[in-house]
């Protein structure tokens, strides 16, 4: 049990460590520097607890339910494999952080430097510890996306910015890759748990998706590993502080990918598709990588393309498919994480204390740092291998594998060759990094004056090197035991027999060892001169500049290409965007109709009700007299539209649908209203001016067209219509809510209940957006400008205004004030009238047709006659509306209303319902839902009235504005200024 | 019955589609009234079943309705709740439309005037 919860505190500690240091004091080095330390040695001394769990094949995990419907678990699961890992991850990263505090300038924010430290060594805590391999996707991303936070720590910094988002395009496009090929992994599995995944081997490379998920999965793990063709982004991500390239690019995220072929090893390797590609691309990578890395000037370069050609051999290794190839790869990655990351401190110590880290300004650094110089000297042998040292050992092992292991083919032919030229190019840049930066005269171009770091400084790179020297003599001893467990893991079986020493006798690895040395050093003298010349980039390949090919790439596609595309398709005019809208709803509703007919066609019935007919005659002549007229006569097409409006109206009363009356009559009222209010900011258009284009050839295509598609759009609307309305009575749900709306809703007016009670939850949502759109609108008009052709008062006022003040005893705006003096003075008394039938609207909308939404559009219609008949200041002088309040009121109570089902132990907005008798009213139904209409009741007419309320102010702001334009600002929207 | 129904959906959605389509914000709003109304009658089609008349709405206390006896509420409910977003979404595109015109100082759709 104590297993499980270490497991549980390993990858949580980490994240919960970014969290805290992102809360203390961003220049506070020692300080940060002591929390992730601490979380390091904490993660280390829980992965070493965990040892004994692992050994001779155990496992332990600790699993909880994730999204159980889909048989998906959070698994936490260590093996031998996971173990080392784990180990790598801690140590090395405890090891980073001593390194980065003294590396790390007091200018820098360290805060945020350990923050993304911590939170990387936690995701990838995750990769390795994931029993499930959605998991493992998920926290593979988290690595890529920190690794870019770490790449681009100097965001002040364009090269750290380009090659953190190179690093994170590639690695990223592999994790999506990695996703898709995990997913069919999955699915060939039947399981997305690890351990039945690992058990599957067989039944997976039978399966005919066999081959494009190996694919998929590899171009995640090869890209993430910076395996060719995906190598160019590392040394592209030289650009981030040295601890992070110590870190990630060494020891931990690019590993990540050779983690992942060896986890997948027992169920994807050992076939020939597996063969090809890992083994070329690895190859390729080996010998590449090394190729390269002897042509580079900068240290990090050189480090990174031997990062590259080291990790190509881990790869070749895992493709081989053969145990002892698989044992010798888990031998390598403990290896390089050592050398490679002291190395890399290393080069940084001496950026860090020189002030460059450019080989041709570097020289004799010997004599003044003699203990750094020895220790990256015995790291550099290590890294050339070079006997008695770790390094040696794993390339025996793979030198071995390369000559006994025979497939036959022409690849497998050619490894021992490749190998031992890779090999003589790996001594040759080993000799390059030592001979050129630490013999010599003393350097003369460099800004600092050299001199030994820190103690502690140096401390992380002696005890790896340390490491390294003790591996390289006594092998078996030192890591034997920790191999053992973690190549049982990565095989999945039984070992065959190898042996962890130094001396194996006189053979072919020992042979291929020696040429590659001699080979190496003849190599580097013959290469001497060009390289202290100072050209960058080996010959022949200089030219093709990977990185500068994906910009291309990487441009043509997402923009050049992406350009072309929209201008092709797109416009930025609504016209053609509408005709295309409306043409693929036609072609929409066609298609059905066309493949597979109407039904049953015999029914069709032609009767006409004529009262109806008549009426829906009025209807059609509205309707086509709006769309006549909307142009040129906007009040008439108003006029025109609230006409169609009431014979909906009065269709809706004669098919049995009061509710339905009752809501459209009172929002006609206030649509009209609204419209009424906006028609006076739009620009006068009479027919036959300003420009009117009406008459000419193409307006009349274009009108033609448009009339076509109308009418195709209005004749199928009506053929589905009337197909639909006689199709036979099919059973629906409304038949539950007809049952259920007295014995379980308490009320009779069905449409009702199912508003507030059975549906409920939607109507909350409704009245959500409700409230959404009317503050929407309000904060719209706060910033209204209008035109400048509407800015004056209406010509017919301003007649009104110039009669007043010629005439004897009269003022301005009297007239105004006058109009409609009779039917206002009506509307005023009409108040508490509207106020009652409002009441009584929202009193009997449970059983009779009514409800909340009606009575709070009554109420608002109640309040803008008040505008209407006194105008804007009349009212808010005598009655302080305010309708954001009754919102607020309306929403709170239908969600307190809601929640209230809570407290009594029911899902959010069940309803409880009984029967009051108040005196002189009589049995009125009091449901909790009553409670909730009154919520809808409260925030109709708040967000009605706010709408109304905010345009009907349009008009009382903007003379004010016409008047004075420039000395008195308007109160808001000034900014855009006048034209 | 169904016929001019049939009829008048199709008219209003007709008129409709045309005036969406053209220049004028003013007459995509009304245009964008015009097919509510058409859609909304629609969906309330939906419900109708035969006969078409004099099915009543409301039940009577402590009555359990059924389909075919009563009216089909459910497009009913439906359509009360388009009624009001589509109020409130006839608001939102009228304040556009005039905060697009006090911007631009047209009344096109576009934001200007088309030559084309």
């Amino acid at each position: 049990m104590l297993d499980e919860y270490l497991l549980l505190v390993l990858l949580l500690l980490p994240f919960l460590g970014s969290v805290a240091a992102l809360i203390l004091p961003t220049d506070a080095r020692g300080v940060n520097a002591v929390l992730a330390g601490s979380v390091a040695l904490a993660g280390l001394l829980a992965t070493i607890a965990l040892y004994p769990a692992v050994t001779n094949g155990g496992v332990v995990s600790w699993r909880i339910g994730w999204m159980p419907s889909f048989g998906l678990d959070f698994v936490l699961r260590i093996d031998g494999l996971a173990w080392l890992f784990c180990l790598l991850v801690t140590g090395i990263g405890l090891l980073v952080v001593i390194y980065a505090r003294y590396y790390m300038s007091p200018d820098d924010p360290v805060a945020r430097f350990f923050a993304f430290f911590l939170a990387f060594m936690g995701a990838m805590l995750g990769v390795v510890l994931s029993g499930n391999i959605v998991q493992i996707v998920f926290f593979w991303e988290l690595t890529s996306l920190f690794s870019f936070l770490l790449i681009g720590y100097w965001h002040h910094n364009l090269a750290a910015r380009d090659g953190a988002r190179m690093a994170l395009t590639v690695t990223g496009m592999g994790g999506l890759a990695l996703l898709a090929g995990t997913l069919m992994l999955g699915h060939i599995v039947g399981s997305y748990d690890l351990d039945a995944v690992l058990a599957a081997g067989a039944r997976v490379q039978a399966h005919e998706l066999y081959t494009p998920t190996l694919v998929l999965i590899l171009i995640g793990a090869l890209a993430k590993s910076a395996q060719f063709p995906f190598h160019f982004w590392l040394p592209q991500a030289m650009a981030a502080p040295t601890p992070v390239s110590a870190y990630l690019h060494s020891a931990t995220m690019v590993k990540a990918g050779v983690f992942l072929l060896a986890r997948y090893w027992p169920v994807l390797a050992e076939t020939e598709t597996w063969f090809y590609i890992v083994c070329s691309s690895g190859l390729i990578t080996l010998v590449l990588g090394a190729w390269i890395a002897i042509f580079q000037q900068d240290l990090k370069g050189l480090l990174a393309y031997s990062t590259i050609s080291h990790l190509g051999l881990i790869t070749v290794l895992l493709g081989l498919g053969s145990p002892l190839g698989a044992i010798a790869a888990t031998f390598h990655i403990l290896n390089h994480a050592t050398f490679k990351a002291s190395l890399f401190m290393a080069a940084g110590i001496i950026d860090h204390e020189t002030g460059t880290r450019d080989m041709r300004r570097l020289s004799g650094l010997y004599r003044f740092m003699p203990v750094t110089a020895t220790l990256a000297m015995v790291a550099c042998a290590a890294m050339a291998g070079v006997p008695l040292l770790n390094g040696f050992i794993s390339k025996e092992m793979f030198f071995a594998e390369a000559v006994e292991f025979h497939q036959g083919s022409l690849l497998d032919r050619s490894l021992p060759y490749a190998a031992t030229l890779a090999g003589a190019f790996s001594v040759a840049y080993s000799i390059g990094f030592m001979h050129r930066v630490f013999f010599g005269p003393p350097p003369t171009d460099v800004p600092k004056v050299p001199h030994e770091p820190p103690r502690l400084m140096r401390f992380p790179v002696e005890f790896l090197v340390v490491l390294c020297l003790v591996v390289g003599i006594v092998p078996a001893l030192a890591v034997g035991g920790i191999l053992n467990t973690a190549a049982q893991a990565v095989v999945g079986r039984d070992l065959p027999y190898y042996s962890l020493s130094l001396w194996h006798g006189f053979n072919e690895p020992l042979m291929m060892s020696i040429i590659a040395m001699v080979s190496g050093v003849i190599l580097y003298l013959l290469l001497r001169r060009t390289l202290e010349s100072g050209v960058e980039g080996p010959p022949l390949l200089r030219r093709l500049n990977a990185p500068r090919i994906f910009e291309a790439v990487l441009v043509t596609v997402s923009w050049r290409w992406a350009r072309t595309l929209e201008g092709w398709v797109e416009t930025r005019r609504l016209q053609p965007q509408m005709r295309l809208l409306v043409g693929a709803a036609l072609l929409a509703g066609v298609a059905p109709i066309a493949t597979h007919g109407f039904g049953s066609r015999q029914e069709w019935p032609i009767d006409i009700d004529a009262p109806f007919a008549l009426l829906w005659l009025i209807g059609i002549v509205c309707a086509i007299g709006a769309a006549l007229s909307a142009k040129f006569h906007r009040l008439a097409a108003l006029v025109l539209l609230g006409g169609a409006g009431l014979v909906t109206c009065v269709t809706f009363v004669w098919l049995s649908a009061p509710d339905l009356a009752i809501t459209q009559l009172l929002v006609e009222v206030v649509t009209t209203v609204l419209l009424l209010l906006g028609l006076r900011w739009l620009p006068k258009r009479v027919r036959g001016h300003d420009g009117d284009e009406s008459t000419s050839i193409v307006a009349r295509l274009r009108r033609s067209r448009d009339l076509v598609l109308a009418v195709c759009a209005g004749l199928g609307t009506a053929v589905v219509a009337f197909a639909v309305m006689n199709r036979p009575l099919t059973d629906s749900i409304a038949g539950f809510f007809l049952e259920r709306a007295y014995s379980e809703g308490g009320g009779t007016n069905v449409v009702n209940v199912i508003l507030v009670d059975f549906r409920g939850f939607d109507t909350f949502g409704e009245i959500v957006v409700l409230a959404a759109v009317s503050l929407t609108v309000f904060a719209l008009l706060l910033r209204f400008r209008p035109a400048a052709d509407s800015r004056q008062m209406p010509e017919q006022q301003r007649l009104q205004n110039e009669l007043d003040e010629a005439a004897e005893g009269r003022e301005a705006g009297d007239t105004v004030a006058d109009a409609l003096l009779v039917p206002s003075v009506i509307m005023r008394l009409m108040f508490p009238l509207i106020g009652t039938l409002a009441v009584y609207f929202f009193l009997r909308g449970h059983d009779l047709p009514g409800g909340g939404f009606a009575a709070g559009v009554t109420m608002s219609i109640g309040f803008i006659l008040q505008y209407m008949a006194g105008g804007t200041r009349w009212v808010e002088a005598r009655l302080r509306i305010r309708p954001v309040r009754w919102m607020a009121f309306g929403l709170l109570l239908s969600l307190v209303t809601g929640a209230g089902a809570w407290v009594f132990g029911y899902p959010f907005l069940t309803s409880f319902f009984q029967y009051t008798d108040i005196p002189f009213i009589g049995e009125v139904p009091t449901a909790s839902a009553l409670l909730f209409d009154l919520g809808v009741f409260a925030l109709v007419v708040g967000a009605t009235v706010l709408m109304l309320i905010a345009i009907a102010h349009q008009s009382i702001r903007a003379p004010r504005v016409a008047r004075s334009p420039g000395a008195q600002p308007p109160p808001v929207g000034s900014e855009t200024g006048g034209r | 019955m169904e016929l001019v129904l049939a009829a008048a959906i199709g008219v209003l959605v007709g008129s409709g589609v045309w005036l969406i389509l053209r220049p004028r914000t003013y007459q995509v709003i009304i245009g964008l009234s015009l097919i509510s109304y058409g859609v909304n009658l629609f969906i309330f089609s939906m419900g109708l079943g035969k006969p078409m008349l004099g099915l009543p709405p409301i039940l009577e206390k402590g009555e359990a309705g059924a389909l075919g006896i009563h009216a089909d509420p459910l497009p009913q409910a439906l359509v009360l709740t388009a009624i009001v977003i589509g109020f409130a979404m006839t608001a939102l595109f009228l304040v556009v439309l005039l905060a697009a015109r006090g911007l631009t100082g047209t009344d096109h759709v576009d934001g200007r005037e088309s030559g084309s």
